[in-house]
């Protein structure tokens, strides 16, 4: 657990020193749905909004994964935490859920803002909000796996995309599916159980494969 | 019990796999061509229309057996992958590069006939159900896996990330099908499962059968051949190698 938290505190740290840099993932997100609504023309039927920013947040999601190692593998921290970290899982779960705390949640906070924007009414927005808290950091872990292979080729960003995305599917769809049922006054809870499902699974099992495939990234 | 470690330790070394592979992919090749040639004459020519359908289903003999192989092909590269993390076998890594660019070709055949056949049974080429998606989803899959490998300057280093990717990936395949379900089907739901009695008519069954036992060998035929090609690139600068080359008529 103190490895854990001892990751979270290390990068809170580095956000705090770097501020502008913590901020991208939604300034992007941001620009994304003002580009969207700009090229929708800001009358799109609600159910649509609401699934194309669940879009939105998922390309934020890729975009910010590809750096979630980057800067350690540069300098070599990342070398010493697959040397020294025991246990590894706590580590990897520690230093992604802080990255998640600044891409995947601001966007989640956010998303109600944005369905407003687009649509000009909060139906569904609530549900979007909780459907991206739960399905985001599913997204992270997923695409961390991704990254973790990609980060030392050094040029990831498109191949990182095509490698997760297909495997993003199940949540963008239960995630979209539970923000459209709530727009059109559905019944949104059977999806947002199966995003927990998907969450608690990639809890579960990601970081081992995120730790594999550091190891295995370490030198391409 | 001895023979069966031996096995295994023969079938790791590229060396003795392509000495003894060139009758096996022969063998697959005549086989499947055989099987392919008249399950197809009889599926094409002999069976008579369907009901509802008439002659269109007859795709049904190229469409059924292709999506089967895509699927089967995927895991066996998630299996061959599971063994190069555990075993460092060399063999496993090359089946992986051989196998996923065939792979890929099979999927695209099976979405391309079932476009085909969409078109007039269902009124649209196009459907997000859950088959159609999943397979779709299966030729990206494929592709990651090719443009993995491509990225990744030192054969052995891509040999690791490619098949932790592929076992990454087949373990989110029955996830992507289930979550899939939950749009509206427009497919059929499967009509042969084992154990029960099959839901066609045996008129169609047969040279279905033929077909889908044709398309697995001639495709084990190409990934053999490939396979082969895989070998003699890894292993350009053993001896066994150029001894092989200079053998070779010259051009």
């Amino acid at each position: 657990m103190s490895l854990y938290f001892a990751q979270i505190r290390r990068e809170a740290l580095l956000a705090s020193r770097s501020r502008s840099d913590a901020a991208t993932p939604l300034a992007f997100f941001a620009l994304a749905v003002v580009l969207l609504g700009l090229g929708t023309g800001a009358d799109a039927p609600p159910p649509a909004a609401l699934g194309m920013i669940w879009v939105l947040a998922l390309f934020a999601n890729v975009l910010a994964v590809d750096g979630a190692f980057v800067h350690d593998h540069d300098d070599g921290t990342l070398e010493q935490l697959l040397i020294h970290a025991r246990p590894r899982f706590a580590a990897v779960l520690g230093k992604l859920t802080a990255h998640w705390a600044l891409s995947g949640l601001p966007v989640a906070v956010c998303s109600p803002l944005a369905a407003y924007l687009l649509t000009g009414a909060t139906t569904g927005a609530g549900t979007l909000a909780a459907s991206l808290l739960l399905g985001t950091p599913a997204l992270t872990l997923i695409g961390a796996i991704g990254a973790a292979l990609t980060t030392g080729i050094g040029r990831g960003g498109l191949l990182l995309a095509i490698l997760v995305m297909p495997l993003y599917v199940p949540v963008l769809i239960f995630g979209a599916s539970a923000s459209v049922a709530a727009a059109t006054g559905g019944d949104a809870s059977f999806a947002l159980r199966w995003l927990a499902v998907l969450l608690a699974a990639a809890i579960t099992a990601a970081p081992f494969a995120i730790g594999k495939a550091l190891d295995i990234g370490q030198d391409y | 019990m001895g023979w069966i470690t031996e096995t295994f330790h023969k079938a790791g070394s590229p060396r003795w796999f392509f000495a003894g592979s060139k009758r096996w992919m022969i063998g697959l090749y005549a086989t499947g061509a055989l099987l392919v040639v008249t399950g197809s004459i009889w599926g094409l020519g002999f069976v008579p229309p369907e009901r509802y359908q008439a002659d269109s289903f007859r795709i049904l003999f190229v469409h059924a057996p292709a999506a089967h192989l895509a699927e089967a092909i995927y895991v066996a590269i998630a299996v061959a992958g599971l063994v190069f993390l555990v075993w460092r076998m060399k063999m496993a890594d090359l089946f992986i590069a051989a196998a996923a660019p065939i792979g890929m070709a099979i999927t695209a055949v099976a979405l391309a006939t079932g476009i085909i056949w969409g078109m007039p049974t269902w009124g649209t080429g196009w459907v997000w159900d859950a088959r159609t998606t999943s397979t779709l989803l299966l030729l990206f899959l494929f592709f990651g896996l090719i443009a993995l490998r491509g990225a990744i300057p030192r054969p052995e280093r891509a040999a690791l990330a490619v098949s932790l990717l592929a076992v990454v990936g087949v373990v989110n395949i029955p996830i992507i099908k289930y979550s899939v379900t939950w749009f509206t089907t427009l497919h059929q739901g499967p009509s042969i499962e084992i154990g029960k009695r099959p839901a066609i008519a045996a008129v169609f069954l047969w040279p279905l059968g033929l077909n889908a036992l044709g398309y697995y060998c001639f495709v084990a035929g190409a990934i053999v051949a490939a396979l082969r090609m895989r070998i003699v690139e890894r292993e350009a600068g053993t001896g066994w190698v150029r001894e092989w080359l200079d053998g070779m008529p010259r051009p």
